[in-house]
């Protein structure tokens, strides 16, 4: 990688950390994705505006981006439906059961040196590493 | 509705961030978990920006007595390992490399994405809510019991 193409992560993660940083100056809130979207199936008083609010705009960047960013939303590690629904379910029901994932648990947790979002980021990378490293070895390589 | 519109501005920043570092493309996500393929680093170099930069608005933030339209900074504070937390990220991490796909961007690609990110994230979605609904159950039961 040379320097040019540091200069998207760099900035993206920097909007990240943007994002993140102006929910919790101005609601208080973790930017913790799956723990926003969890929390909208039991819904409190309270809870579900600013919720749906913040979920609705990951919505809208998705749709005004890609005039400028075509490529952005390629995929082609072309995965089989049923890969994608055993991913799916993974993610739903893991990020839940281990109250987070890689923006509550690796990015915000992380910041906070939060001993609990530590483990679980060296947790969810060695079996992101594990499951990705195992299914394109048996795949024949990366996609 | 103050609230409600600083969770939308910070969504739009934080999903254009998602869009713009790369994440929403499953083949880098999948080509920093694999190891032994071809290693694209984006991930990391995406991870460690954002953490500098909630860190320094974190810091910001709380030199502040409460955070600008709550009366409090909500902030978890548990400490404990438990079994849940240790499960639930194995599970997470296997999912997120066979996928390639996050929460964030999965539903940030959900309206531009195309089939393979809409299957991935009802998926995700109908996975959270058989969470939700086993979990309302065991919390019944607990209470019948005691």
């Amino acid at each position: 990688m040379n320097a040019a193409d540091l200069v998207a992560p760099l900035a993206g993660g920097a909007l990240i950390g943007l994002g993140a940083g102006l929910l919790f100056l101005l609601n208080g809130r973790i930017a913790g994705v799956s723990g926003i979207v969890g929390g909208l199936f039991s819904p409190k008083p309270g809870e579900v505006g600013w919720r749906a609010a913040f979920v609705g705009g990951l919505l809208l960047a998705g749709v005004a981006l890609p005039p400028l960013l075509p490529h952005a939303f390629d995929n082609p590690t072309n995965r089989s439906y049923p890969a994608l629904i055993a991913a799916g379910l993974l993610v739903g029901i893991g990020t839940r059961l281990g109250n987070g994932c890689t923006s509550g648990h690796g990015v915000c947790g992380v910041a906070r040196l939060s001993r609990r979002s530590m483990a679980a980021t060296l947790t969810f990378m060695a079996a992101g590493g594990l499951a990705a490293t195992a299914f394109g070895y048996l795949m024949g390589g990366t996609p | 509705m103050k609230r409600q519109a600083a969770a939308l501005l910070a969504g739009v920043v934080f999903g254009s961030g998602l869009v713009v570092s790369g994440m929403t493309r499953p083949d880098k996500v999948v080509g920093f978990l694999d190891v032994l393929g071809d290693w694209d680093s984006t991930l990391g170099v995406v991870m460690a920006a954002a953490l500098v930069v909630f860190r320094l608005l974190r810091h910001i933030a709380r030199a502040r007595s409460a955070p600008v339209f709550e009366a409090r900074f909500a902030e978890p504070t548990r400490r404990d390992f438990d079994g849940r937390l240790f499960a639930g990220a194995t599970l997470f991490g296997l999912g997120w490399g066979l996928g390639g796909y996050c929460p964030g961007p999965a539903l940030t690609s959900i309206l531009p994405g195309g089939t393979q990110a809409l299957v991935f994230s009802g998926s995700m979605l109908t996975g959270m809510y058989v969470f939700h609904l086993g979990e309302r159950r065991r919390q019944r039961r607990a209470t019948v019991t005691a």
